[in-house]
């Protein structure tokens, strides 16, 4: 059997898998300090 | 540690060490890749399937390393009342699950070429899917009672009680011995995995760590930005 498309498969989904979850996290952080900024200025 | 409990304080930390984290894990994550993809020569039983290796054990230590941190949050929260550790706990949650599925599926598609399965009920695989389950129920438990201005109290014990998994997890190996093979790494010697295929894993799993680490810390950036924002609201709605 070639298992290089179980390899491919292994590293394709932790890959994805990891962007996806820093992605979140820095998007979600981004926005919350924008929020947090602002609501200062209007202050 | 306890000094970092102040959030003005650890902002002080996190904000620098945010970038580091990302840049150190994905330096080391992909000089462990590549060592693992296309340096080292594939096994002499598993052929090329070993290298799911370098993903698939990281991912566990990672998954089961989270709810580590959840619990000692939660002891914190709990006895110290330390006013970051429930915003730890929380942060600490989808970074575990994120790292646990990843865990399932990379060991899912190494048992089909390995065992001939898929998935089987065996000790390991079951034990660590419940670690995913656990996750999922504590992520809905911190937001149900964030959402209702409770104190986070009730997760807590939850992230507490959820800990007796960890070495279940651990010893399932052991105790029920029957497709997940045996304990073949250990940090304190003796693994069983020759030189040649494990160099790279080292690599890996502190890069990874570092990712883990710095999702960790952005939201609890996040976290507390949003509480901020909530404080600087209500004041402005009571002026």
């Amino acid at each position: 059997m070639n298992a290089w498309p179980f390899v491919i498969a292994a590293y394709a989904i932790t890959g994805l898998a990891t962007l996806g979850l820093l992605a979140w996290a820095w998007r979600s952080m981004r926005a919350a300090e924008r929020q947090a900024d602002s609501l200062k200025r209007d202050r | 540690m306890h000094g970092y409990a102040n959030p003005a304080r650890f902002l002080r930390f996190a904000r620098p060490a945010t970038g580091w984290f990302l840049a150190v894990g994905l330096l080391l994550l992909v000089a462990g890749a590549i060592g693992g993809l296309f340096v080292t020569p594939p096994d002499y039983l598993q052929g090329e399937s070993v290298r799911i290796l370098y993903v698939h054990v990281p991912a566990a230590w990672l998954g089961m390393a989270g709810w580590a941190g959840i619990a000692v949050a939660s002891l914190m929260q709990l006895v110290w009342r330390h006013p970051l550790s429930a915003v730890a706990g929380r942060a600490l949650a989808p970074a575990g699950a994120t790292f646990a599925a990843i865990c399932l599926a990379t060991g899912s598609i190494w048992g089909r070429p390995a065992w001939g399965t898929w998935w089987e009920w065996d000790g390991r695989l079951t034990s660590m899917l419940i670690l995913f389950f656990l996750y999922l129920g504590y992520i809905a438990l911190a937001a149900a009672e964030r959402e209702r201005g409770g104190d986070g109290r009730m997760a807590a014990l939850f992230g507490l009680v959820g800990a007796i998994n960890l070495p279940i997890i651990h010893y399932s190996v052991l105790w029920w011995r029957t497709l997940h093979q045996g304990q073949s790494i250990s940090v304190t010697g003796g693994s069983s995995i020759a030189p040649e295929l494990l160099w790279p894993l080292p690599l890996t799993l502190i890069g990874f760590s570092f990712l883990f680490g710095a999702a960790v810390l952005m939201r609890m950036r996040a976290e507390l930005a949003r509480a901020k924002a909530e404080a600087r609201l209500r004041r402005a709605t009571a002026e």
